[in-house]
């Protein structure tokens, strides 16, 4: 398969390895080291998409970051991406590209039809025409736009690909390997700094590999051969290639977005597909040079029209001609280099040249060489619908506002030059305010604002031999602060050949008479006509202009446009650049991924997962888990086709007429230890602390400082100083930081320390009338009779050879322990309770069970502390002492807590006696009133009660005592049911608390 | 993300601390009476100003350590960091 369009010799593309892609369905060849734009092009294609809004046809227009056009969806190694930069993208084994935005196909594309009705599509369109009827714009509108709006399409299979983030700390990060980003670095490094260096491309060297420079007799791509190989064996230096800076923020932290794998034929299971690097540098060399702007003429976006110092790079990296007959339009003297280079290769070029005759090296070498070149001369418009095949150029007035002369010339290519424009996106997101350079018509960065420095093309300097000294300078200065040490290098001799004053033109005037579209944002398809009227229709603000006309907000940022788009607001506006202002740069610089920014944190992942020690047990034995936070609780253990509300039934009933086991280990466990933990205990919980003996544990209700439930528990003093706290699994974290807070900032003259032992301690829950007599099974030795380890009660025991703890406390209000042994005897303990508690009908329960235990027996819980409820709101005031201080103790004398009709707890059973309530509908009088129908409460928590085999339901409702035997109805929108319920004692079994002592 | 000096640990990534709110306001002394405008003050009432605001964090996910950080609210700048036992002017 021939190449027509590529070169014998040129370029740094491997020719020993071919490699066959598709194009829109064509097979086609390319070389290693090709993007798919250069391969592309050396196969003579150049039509590869339609613009966003017109569907006019499209082309390359750069060869990286800039490409506003070559936007493809691409797909490669098993997965399909939309919207990837063609010029970026390089080309691997079987990888297959089609065009986007364009039905039937790119060659005739039905939507090209807004082409031609343009006059119905100019700035703002969409804002008047889709405003009204309202009604209009689900079924209508909105589908329309997204259908012509289509960019790629993204896959909906599952992202099967690895990515991954890392952390990396430096001391001089840089951003960019052309000739200033390569000497910091390298200055940096010989002064002993940990250096970053990262590249967006896959090659080092930046404008090294096509100017045509030599550093200290090599040329510029040998040289920075040379400094690559050198850093790379550096200890303290890090080479990155194919890995782009796309973020500054806050406290010189930096993200950068690496390419591993993409271009990789064959790869290893582990190796990522794309890695995040959160980077926090010391200082950071901004390196990442300029980018050329086009000037802005007719039909400027028709395939075959490139960026002058693109169609260089195509030569001289590639190997690849982008035209055989171009024409060079240019205001400066670099695209001069691009016209050598075409002459170089025996392709014969034609210079237009906005300036006046004039005279530089280049020039002089040009005409020296027999270029054609045109002074005072311009393109007013190309020719050639999916291909430029002629232009008509004119010669430009004094004023450069019309022309003495018009002609038609044959083409096949452009190559445009409106000079250049620094990439200062970087520098600008790390709060840099830029300021405006009148002598390169750009903005460059102003005073540092983080620990940003600027260097090269990046901070306004286009001739290498100020780069490199730039970059020597500031990359050793910056370093040499840090590690006190500085290598002098000597700053090498530099030949480069001298350029002339830049024309300040941007815009190609129009004859008499004629209209083409002058595009100034490609991608978005903003065009003179669009600035003009968002300006008429008394837009100022660029930021308003950006929004009205969509300049710049393309994915490719307008990194070829808004410069041209500020000019011309300017012109029109008769103010200059730096009055209009620029808009913001945010990041990311380019397009990443989603599957970067989420990294490993996917499926299982995505948050850590605690297992309780008896987990596998919970596992092997059918039960079906519930997320407790992290924790993984079992919800009820099924047996047989049981649902979960039969087996919960089971499981609860079985506590109330024998005995269960529940693993409690994810309660929060807290160590108190210090000569003044009861002081301390006694200010945290409500109720007094001081008189608790050794070998007790108290329940304790604590609360924020403005009088609202924090959480309850209980805690037990082990030993005379020594208290150990059990918390909600909720809460557990919060109450943790919320004692220290105390103890650190409030009372540090108390003399205790807390540390969490939730992880240390495994737990489990023995209830049921029965459970005594289990109890006496699993410690013999021990007496455990109502006299020796009564309710609240606690001893230390031996449990078959491991030292165990007794808590005789109850959540399901049963008489009932909770044993804790270390964390690794917590599967021992539990098989040794199976075993043993087999005689007595001893069944594990779950958390299903455990909420209908306690709802029925109106114990609270997380739905009724739910950040709104003081103590009597839930009948918990009687552990609320009236004689001492404790936190939030203030807040609860406030008058709104203490009105009579504030909100209580109460019960609630179904008038039917069947009908389960919703948990969270609302309690109103009327089920029928006119809306809004008023609110007397709501459902917290709801169950079926096993002791009375109906629901039961707790609430909380206003002067909720005093509603006790009334009627309501519980109203549930969400599930459509409302309920006639009656309203109870929120105590439905054994309100005495009998069970608990017995 | 911000780079926060615990006093403790040294410079560590925001990810490892949680903000704790205005570092300014004292809690009324336990056991004696306060007025219950000065209550109403302590528990609700929060200046945010813009600029200088001295915070409290926890190293979380460090040494757990209650600190003081002295930051611009507009800009995040950090001034100093400080046990919560010292001042910060
Ligand atoms: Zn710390």
């Amino acid at each position: 398969m021939s190449q027509p369009f590529r070169l014998n010799k040129e370029g740094l593309i491997n020719r020993n390895k071919k490699i066959s892609f598709t194009f829109n369905g064509k097979k086609l060849f390319g070389y290693e080291g090709d993007t798919i734009a250069s391969a592309l092009i050396a196969n003579g294609i150049h039509l590869v998409g339609r613009s966003f809004k017109y569907h006019r046809p499209r082309g390359f227009f750069g060869a990286g970051v800039e490409e506003p056009n070559a936007k493809l969806q691409v797909e490669f190694n098993g997965h399909s991406e939309p919207n990837v930069n063609a010029t970026e993208m390089e080309l691997v084994e079987g990888l297959s590209a089609t065009s986007q935005n364009c039905w039937p196909s790119v060659n005739f594309d039905i939507g090209a039809i807004n082409n031609f009705l343009k006059m119905f599509f100019p700035a703002g369109f969409y804002y008047k025409t889709f405003m009204w009827p309202k009604s209009f714009w689900y079924k209508i509108y909105e589908p329309f736009i997204r259908k012509a709006a289509g960019l790629g399409v993204a896959s909906i299979e599952k992202d099967k690909e690895r990515y991954e983030h890392k952390f990396e700390y430096c001391d001089l990060l840089v951003t960019g390997s052309g000739p200033s980003g390569l000497a910091s670095a390298y200055a940096a490094a010989k002064n002993g700094a940990k250096v970053i260096l990262a590249e967006d491309k896959p090659r080092f060297g930046g404008t090294l590999l096509t100017d045509d420079v030599s550093i200290d007799n090599l040329s510029g791509k040998d040289w920075a051969e040379k400094i690559i190989t050198e850093l790379k064996s550096m200890p303290n230096v890090t080479v990155k290639n194919r890995s782009q800076v796309f973020g500054y923020y806050d406290h010189n932290m930096l993200v950068m977005f690496e390419r591993v794998s993409d271009h990789l034929e064959k790869k290893s299971k582990f190796t990522p597909r794309q890695r995040l690097w959160y980077i926090r540098a010391k200082e950071t060399i901004l390196s990442t040079g300029s980018i050329e702007r086009p000037i802005v003429f007719g039909n400027n976006d028709t395939p075959g029209i490139f960026l002058s110092a693109a169609a260089k790079e195509y030569m001289k990296v590639y190997g690849v001609l982008v035209g055989k007959k171009p024409l060079i339009f240019t205001n400066n003297d670099s695209a001069y280099e691009t016209a050598l280079e075409f002459k170089k290769n025996n392709v014969e070029p034609i210079i237009l040249d906005t300036r006046e005759e004039l005279s530089s090296e280049l020039i002089d070498e040009a005409k020296s060489k027999g270029i054609d070149i045109r002074f005072s001369h311009g393109v007013i418009v190309a020719n050639g619908y999916k291909k430029v095949k002629s232009a008509k150029i004119g010669k430009l007035n004094k004023d450069k506002n019309s022309f003495e002369k018009i002609e038609t010339v044959d083409c096949d290519c452009i190559c445009v030059s409106g000079f250049w424009t620094p990439s200062v996106h970087l520098a600008s997101q790390s709060g840099n305010k830029l300021k405006y350079e009148e002598r390169i018509d750009a903005f460059i960065p102003d005073k540092k604002k983080q620990h940003e420095t600027s260097v090269g093309a990046a901070n306004g300097s286009f001739t290498l031999e100020e780069s490199l000294k730039n970059g020597f300078e500031n990359g050793s200065n910056l370093s040499a602060k840090i590690t006190d040490t500085k290598t002098e290098i000597a700053i090498p001799n530099v030949n480069e050949k001298k350029y002339g004053a830049h024309d300040k033109f941007w815009c190609m005037p129009l004859p008499k008479n004629e209209n083409p579209k002058r595009f100034v944002d490609f991608q978005n398809d903003v065009s003179v006509s669009d600035i003009e009227i968002a300006l008429r229709e008394g837009y100022r603000s660029i930021e308003h202009v950006k929004r009205y006309t969509t300049l710049g907000m393309a994915t490719d940022q307008g990194r070829t446009s808004n410069l041209n788009g500020l000019q011309l607001v300017s012109n029109i506006e008769n103010k200059i650049v730096p009055e209009v202002g620029h808009t913001t740069f945010r990041p990311p610089f380019t397009p990443i991924t989603i599957g970067t920014i989420v990294g490993r944190e996917v499926g299982m992942e995505y948050m850590p997962t605690r297992k309780t020690p008896m987990h596998e047990w919970h596992e092997k034995n059918n039960a079906v888990f519930v997320d407790a936070g992290a924790w993984k609780r079992p919800r009820y253990y099924k047996q047989g086709n049981e649902t979960l509300f039969e087996a919960s039934k089971r499981e609860a009933k079985n506590v109330r007429e024998n005995v269960g086991i529940c693993d409690v280990t994810t309660l929060g466990k807290i160590d108190i230890k210090g000569p003044d933990a009861a002081e301390f205990l006694n200010r945290v919980y409500t109720n007094a602390w001081m008189k608790l003996p050794v070998g007790k544990a108290r329940y304790g209700l604590m609360l924020r400082e403005d009088g609202i439930v924090m959480d309850d528990g209980t805690t037990t003093r082990i030993s005379e100083n020594h208290y150990h706290m059990t918390t909600t699994t909720a809460q557990a974290a919060n109450v943790l930081s919320h004692l220290e807070y105390y103890l650190q900032i409030v009372w540090p003259e108390l003399n205790v320390n807390v540390v969490s032992t939730t992880e240390q301690w495994a737990g489990a829950a023995i209830a049921g009338p029965k459970s005594r007599d289990m109890l006496s099974k699993l410690y013999p030795d021990l007496d455990v009779s109502n006299d020796s380890l009564p309710f609240m009660g606690y001893k230390e025991a031996d449990f078959f050879g491991v030292p165990s703890r007794i808590f005789r406390i109850s959540f399901s209000g049963e008489l009932a322990y909770e044993i804790n042994v270390k964390s690794d005897h917590g599967m021992f303990m539990w098989e040794k309770m199976m075993e043993v508690g087999k005689e007595f009908g001893n069944q594990p329960y779950g958390t299903e069970a455990l909420s209908t235990l306690r709802i029925e027996m109106g114990h609270v819980a997380g739905p009724e502390l739910d950040g709104r409820t003081i103590p009597s709101d839930v009948s918990l005031n009687g552990l609320v002492s009236k004689k001492k201080d404790f936190i939030g103790k203030n807040s609860l004398g406030r008058e709104a807590f203490n009105v009579e009709s504030r909100q209580k707890i109460v019960g609630l059973i179904p008038i039917d006696r069947k009908s389960s309530i919703p948990e969270g509908s609302h309690i109103v009088q009327d089920q029928n009133a006119k809306l809004p129908n008023p609110k007397l409460g709501h459902v917290s928590s709801s169950c079926w009660s096993v002791e009375n085999n109906n629901p039961f339901s707790l609430a909380i409702m206003k002067d909720g005592k005093n509603m006790i035997g009334k009627k309501f109805f519980a109203v549930s929108p969400l599930k459509n049911k409302s309920i006639e319920v009656e309203v109870i004692s929120s105590h439905y079994v054994d309100p005495e608390g009998k069970r608990v002592r017995s | 993300m911000l780079y926060i000096k615990c006093p403790y640990c040294g410079f560590r990534a925001q990810k490892e601390f949680s903000y704790g709110g205005d570092a300014t306001v004292k809690r009324p002394n336990i056991n004696e009476e306060v007025s219950s405008e000065d209550w109403d003050n302590f528990v609700y009432m929060r200046k945010s100003p813009r600029g200088k605001h001295i915070e409290l964090w926890q190293h979380i996910a460090g040494c757990r350590q209650w600190i003081k950080v002295q930051r611009d609210t507009a800009t995040h700048e950090i001034f100093q960091t400080a046990k919560v036992t010292e001042e910060i002017r």
